[in-house]
Formats: structure tokens, sequence, C-alpha cells
């Protein structure tokens, strides 16, 4: 094909790529804002602010030792500009009258803002079975439907509160499946930490409702450092769903946050994640930096875990959703489809750590890059000596638009029994002019084209949504696609 | 000349690719009840016709007009002028993974239909419609399951394109070499499939290297095209010369 009728089909896909962010603006309210930077004084602070146990501000303490003696990793294939650490808010809520007790108290403005998102509060038009815990900067607004969960014994809070008021819980799990040290990130959130969900479902009971956080970064100077803790207890079972999306600044906000999950014995944890954060303009300006440790432990036999996430906003992508499978017989699932357009650069994918014996995992990785962006696929599958009769499936698939983006896969295997089978499938394919040429000449609309084509090539991962989310990650990915073939 | 019958009348058309001329006072007139052959070597600017005339968007026209019942369509998007009737069989068809044949054939029915101010057909009404079809084409059900033309066998992605022209119900169909690398049987279901669909209100386009396929299928008009043009039009014992004596004997006199 000529060059003049790549541009008018390169053109055409940017257009499609370039749709604008609707989520872009931001909410004028007074708010409660420490000084920026970061030191012990700082973290003191936030600890007194949220009157939290003495255990706590010494978890936060030893994390930012920690913290300062390690190291950004380096190894992920991004090129991320120097984050001034002393330059960001740490702590940057909505300044509250009172203490809230019913949605009448929340600021209409806070009301208005969620409600602008899709994300309705009030009583009467919420969703009727997805109960929802709203975190706007770093703290969390509501949780709806908490009494009606409480009837099955399932505590769904903020984590502010849930360190209040289950401080053994907290305890026990806050920091067991992610240690402090983790990594750089895991240190630093842990060490400022504000706000974010947690969620209990005690034994044999299944979740009568789906839950829900959904993450609203406001401020143009702060970080948003949450952190998400989920304990299944033996047979239960929980659907959990996670949403965010930010202003549209010309400078980079850092999210920075880590979800803990802990499945026992029988239970299954199901957690989703459509995220949007704002990914910077078409010139690569602005945009989320996103390093997020997220973790699951399957504990207990037949224990659980699937993820499956949406990536489609932030600048920088750093994540990687594991899980560590101790259980006999237990199982882990990761399902992703990661979209990169313009400079973004997204560096994702999973670890599978086998411990236990027969367990299995499977991993299905589907990577679209268009614009200029980069975008990897990084997965670790390990398989250790006691793991007999293990077995882990990945296929990681990627879908090149345009002639400039930029893919690649690192996935590394390791095991140390030789009772254990593993398939690997790879495959990268690029959606091309004389393709889009062939749906034209059957009367098919270029933007018809793009849309069957990438929901096609997603369809494994979007089974897996909740319907709601999946209609929406469809929707979603049609959008950022738009104009960004021709 | 009785221009309400015309179909496609290409004038003095000129047409280049990346700065080269590729076509050059090329004349063609396809009257409706016509099956046309062309002819040629390769790289005479026979594939590139084809896509010229289904508008890919790679070529320049430099000269010339193409007018479709009378109305230039030069200015018309690919997806419009499949719309209104004309369709490319392509020779080599594209695989699009991830998107099955069924779904693929009903937007693009679909798609006609709404362009036509026509009721959209569902699923299941559409199933009927496409079975009823691919009998013409001895295909089998088990094919709407699997992906655009993927792991497809050459006779099959070239059957699939013939299935794809009896649904749309084009009015003038251009089949570039939809003959090569079928084997005999293949060969008479495809022309079977095309002697069906033609009637006196359409007009077909072959474009082939061989004889072969006119054995199935009778043209009226047989053209030789060499270096962008048509050099020589003559009836199907022109297609009997070229295959006894080959093009070098042609191109001398």
């Amino acid at each position: 094909m000529n060059n003049k009728s790549n541009k008018t089909i390169n053109e055409n896909l940017t257009n499609l790529v370039n749709k604008s962010y609707d989520y872009g603006f931001s909410t004028n309210i007074e708010k409660d804002i420490i000084e920026k930077g970061l030191n012990e004084q700082t973290i003191k602070l936030i600890s007194s602010k949220k009157n939290e146990p003495l255990f706590l501000l010494e978890f936060r303490l030893k994390a930012y030792k920690k913290w300062k003696r390690i190291q950004e990793p380096e190894w992920a294939n991004l090129k991320i500009p120097m984050i001034d650490y002393q330059n960001i808010v740490y702590y940057s809520a909505p300044k509250l009258k009172k203490k809230l007790k019913d949605l009448n108290d929340i600021d209409s403005q806070l009301l208005e803002t969620f409600e602008k998102l899709g994300i309705s509060l009030t009583e009467q038009k919420r969703l009727s079975n997805v109960a929802i815990d709203a975190v706007f900067d770093s703290v969390s607004i509501t949780t709806t439907f908490r009494e009606e969960l409480s009837e099955y014994g399932i505590i769904f809070t903020s984590m502010s509160e849930a360190i209040l008021t289950y401080p053994e819980l907290i305890k026990e799990y806050l920091g067991s499946v992610v240690p402090i040290g983790d990594n750089y990130y895991s240190a630093l959130n842990s060490a400022v930490f504000t706000d974010g969900s947690f969620c209990y479902i005690p034994e044999n009971v299944k979740s009568p409702l789906d839950l829900s956080t959904y993450f609203r970064i406001n401020d143009q100077n702060s970080g948003q450092f949450e952190r998400t803790l989920i304990v299944a207890d033996k047979n239960s079972q929980v659907n959990y769903l996670e949403g965010c999306t930010a202003p549209q600044y010309d400078t980079n906000q850092l999210h920075a946050a880590i979800v803990e999950l802990i499945a026992l014995e029988n239970s299954i944890i199901n957690y989703s994640t459509v995220q949007n954060w704002y990914s910077g303009n078409e010139y690569g300006k602005g945009g989320i930096y996103n390093f997020v440790t997220k973790r699951g432990l399957c504990i207990g036999d037949n224990a659980y875990i699937s993820w499956t996430q949406v990536e489609t906003g932030s600048a920088i992508t750093w994540k990687y959703p594991s899980c560590v499978l101790f259980g006999n017989k237990s199982q882990g699932e990761f399902y992703s489809v990661a979209l990169t357009n313009n400079y973004q650069q997204a560096d994702t994918g999973t670890k599978m750590i086998h411990f236990g014996k027969s367990t299995k995992s499977k991993i299905i990785s589907k990577g679209i890059s268009a614009g200029k962006s980069k975008n990897s696929y990084r997965g670790l599958v390990q398989v250790k000596d006691k793991a007999l009769n293990s077995r882990n499936y990945s296929q990681c698939d990627s879908l090149l638009i345009g002639n400039c983006s930029n893919s690649n896969t690192f996935p590394i295997i390791s095991i140390q029994n030789s009772a254990t089978k593993i398939e690997h499938e790879a495959s990268t394919s690029k959606i091309g002019e004389e393709q889009i040429f062939y749906f034209l000449q059957r009367g098919i609309s270029l933007e018809k084209a793009i849309e069957l084509m990438i929901s096609g090539f997603c369809q494994e991962v979007f089974n897996k949504l909740p319907l709601e989310f999946a209609a929406e990650a469809d929707k979603l990915l049609t959008l950022k696609l738009e104009g960004s073939v021709g | 000349m009785i221009t309400k019958d015309l179909l496609l009348n290409v004038k003095d058309l000129k047409v280049s690719i990346e700065n080269n001329i590729i076509l050059e006072n090329f004349n063609l007139q396809v009257k409706k009840g016509e099956i046309h052959a062309i002819m040629g070597t390769n790289g005479s600017g026979k594939s590139t016709f084809s896509k010229v005339i289904a508008g890919h968007p790679a070529y320049s026209i430099l000269e010339g007009n193409i007018l479709f019942n009378e109305k230039s369509i030069l200015n018309i998007s690919p997806e419009e002028r499949s719309h209104l009737g004309i369709f490319l069989a392509f020779q080599y068809p594209i695989e699009i993974p991830g998107v099955s044949n069924e779904d693929f054939l009903r937007l693009s029915y679909n798609a006609r239909q709404r362009f036509f101010n026509k009721p959209e057909v569902d699923p299941i009404q559409f199933l009927q419609i496409v079975t009823e079809k691919m009998k013409l084409v001895n295909m089998s059900s088990s094919f709407l399951n699997r992906n655009v033309n993927e792991g497809f066998s050459g006779g099959e992605k070239k059957r699939n394109e013939i299935l794809q022209m009896i649904l749309l119900d084009p009015d003038i169909c251009i089949l570039d070499e939809t003959d090569s690398g079928l084997d005999i049987d293949a060969l008479k279901i495809i022309s079977k499939g095309i002697n069906n669909f033609m009637n006196q209100e359409k007009a077909i386009i072959l474009i082939t290297h061989y004889q072969r396929l006119l054995d199935y299928i009778n043209p009226k008009y047989v053209h030789v095209m060499q270096k962008g043009k048509i050099i020589k039009t003559g009836s199907l014992e022109l297609a009997k010369e070229l295959e006894e004596k080959g093009y070098q004997q042609l191109f001398k006199n």
C-alpha cells in the first residue's frame, strides 16, 4: 500500500483512537490538604488525622524506613520520568462538616461528581445488584448497601473505618499477602495509604451483591494510595469490581495502590477491574502513573481467585495481578486486556506461583497497541518442587494498530518438578488496511469493522466480566480506538 | 448503444500508485446481461483495475472517469459503492481472526438493508437466509462459526467469496482470479454458483489467467490487457488462441 493511503487509513484510525476522555472534569471542592512532601512527620500526621491505633502507625513507619532503603524497579520495559516524591501531596480529603450518618450528609457536589461518572450513590438510583464504596482522592465518601450486606455477616466498609472497627482482622491480614517491603511502590503505599475498601465474607456465605469500589482522583497535586483487602472465609464467594477515573490535567498524578486477596478453603474470589484513568493527551502530556501491586493468596485447599482486568487509561501502567497457590487443588486465573494508544506505556501481566499439589493456573492476555504506544506482557509461571501434578495454560496475544506501536511479550516459566504440565501460546497480529478494505467492500463501515475485530480479539476476557462491565468495556475500547484506523 | 443497459462505463482511465502509472487509456463498457473476461500476463494491471472499481484508497485517479449506472462513482466511498451494487471477489480473500463468518456476513447483509431503508434481519432470520444460500455453493453450516477465512483452504476461501456475492446480490461482480488454486470439483461448484447468479439484469467481469474457467462460464467478450490497457478484444476464440500460442505471440502481432 502506498504512503498516501496509509496516511488516510492511519489518520482515520487515529481519530478513532483519540476520542476525547469523558471523565476529564475536576470538582472544585473545599479540601483538607496536608503540605507536599514525605517524612516521618507526614506519616504521623496522616495517622493522627485518621485516629489510627498505634499498631498501624508502627506499620506505616516501618514501611517508610524500608521505602527509603530500596530503589525504584528498573526492569520494566518502561521509560519512567523522574518522580519527585517530595512534590506530592499525600493526603487530600474533601472537607466534611460533620461525621456522615447518611447520604443526606454528603456534599451535593460530591454526589454530583459521582453521578456524572455514572455512579449513583443515592438510594433511589443506585444499581440494584452492586454495593459501592466510593473513594474520592484520599478518603472513602460512602459505602452503599452496608446494612443489607451485614444481614449476611458480610463486612464491606472503607479501609479507614475497618481499621477502627475491626482492628483484629486488619492486624491479621493487612500486609499478609503483599509484605511491606515487597517492592518500592508497595513500601510507599504501606507508609502513606489513606483509604480503600475492606471486605470480609464469612464462612458459607455467597455474597448476594457484587461489591465494588470506585476510585476517583480529583486533586491535581495529590497522589492516590489506596488499599483494598478482601478476605473470603471457607466456602464463601464474592465478585468484586473496581473502576477508576481521573480529571484531565497536563501534569502527571501518581497512583500506587495495593490490593490483597485472601481465599480460604473452597472459597471463590472474582476480582474485575475496568481501569480508565486519564491517559494523557495525544502528545503524551499528563496522565496517571499507575504503579499497582495486586496479589491473591489461595491459602486453603480448592480456593479459587481470578483477576480480570481491562486496562485502558494511565500514561504508565506497572501492574501484575498475581496468584499464590498454597492450597492443594487451588486455582488462579488471569484475564487481561491492555490497550495503549498515543504515548501510553504499559508493562503488565501476572505471576502464578504454584506451591500446592494439583494446582491450576490460566493466563489469557490480550494486548492492543495503537499510536506510538508501548505495550508489554510480562508473566511468571513458577511451579515449586512440591506442587506435583500442577498445570498452567498461558495465551498471550498482541494486536497492533498502525505502524508506530510497539508490543512485547516476556513470559518466564520456572518449573521445579517433573510432574507438571505447561502450555504456552502466543500470537501477534495487525489490523491492516487490507482487512479494513475487505470490510468496506462488503459494505461494513470502518467503525463497525474495528469494533468487530477488537471485540473478537478480546472476547475471552470480556466473557469473564460481569454483564454491565462487559458492555462498558466493549464500548470503552471502541471509544478509545475511535479514529485510529482509516 | 442504448445507454440504459450500460452498467459500467470506464472512460480513458489513468491511475497511479506511488507515482507509478499502472492504468492508462483504459476503456471498458459492460452492459447488463454480459459476461466479460479480462486476461493478461502478471503485472498487466488486471487486479489494479478491480480494486480501482471497488474504490481502494491506495490508488489515485489521474484522468478519466468511472460511470456506474450513468453516474460517476469517483467520489463515492468503497462501502457506498458496495451498497450501490459493485462486488469484488478478492484474489486473496483476507483472514479476519476473532470475527465469525456468521457475524461478518450478517453485518454485511444488514448494512445493505439499512442503506436501502429496509428492515435489518435478526440472527435467527439471517440464519435461514444464509443457510439457503450456502446450499448453492455446497458449504456446511459448521463454516458459519469459523472465523472469516481463517484456516480456510484455498477452495473454501473462494467459495466464501461466491457465497458473499450471492448473499449481497450485487449488480456487477468482478471476480479476481476466482479460479486460481482450485481443483476441478471446486471449479465446477463455483462456476455453477456464478452461472446461477447471472441473469439479464446483472453483469460479471472475470479476471483470469487460464482458459479453463471459460469452459464453464461463457463470456461474450474476452479482453487482453498489457501494460495497463486493453490491447485486444475478441470472442471466446481469442481466449483459445491465447491458450495455444501464449501472450508473446499475441503481443508480436
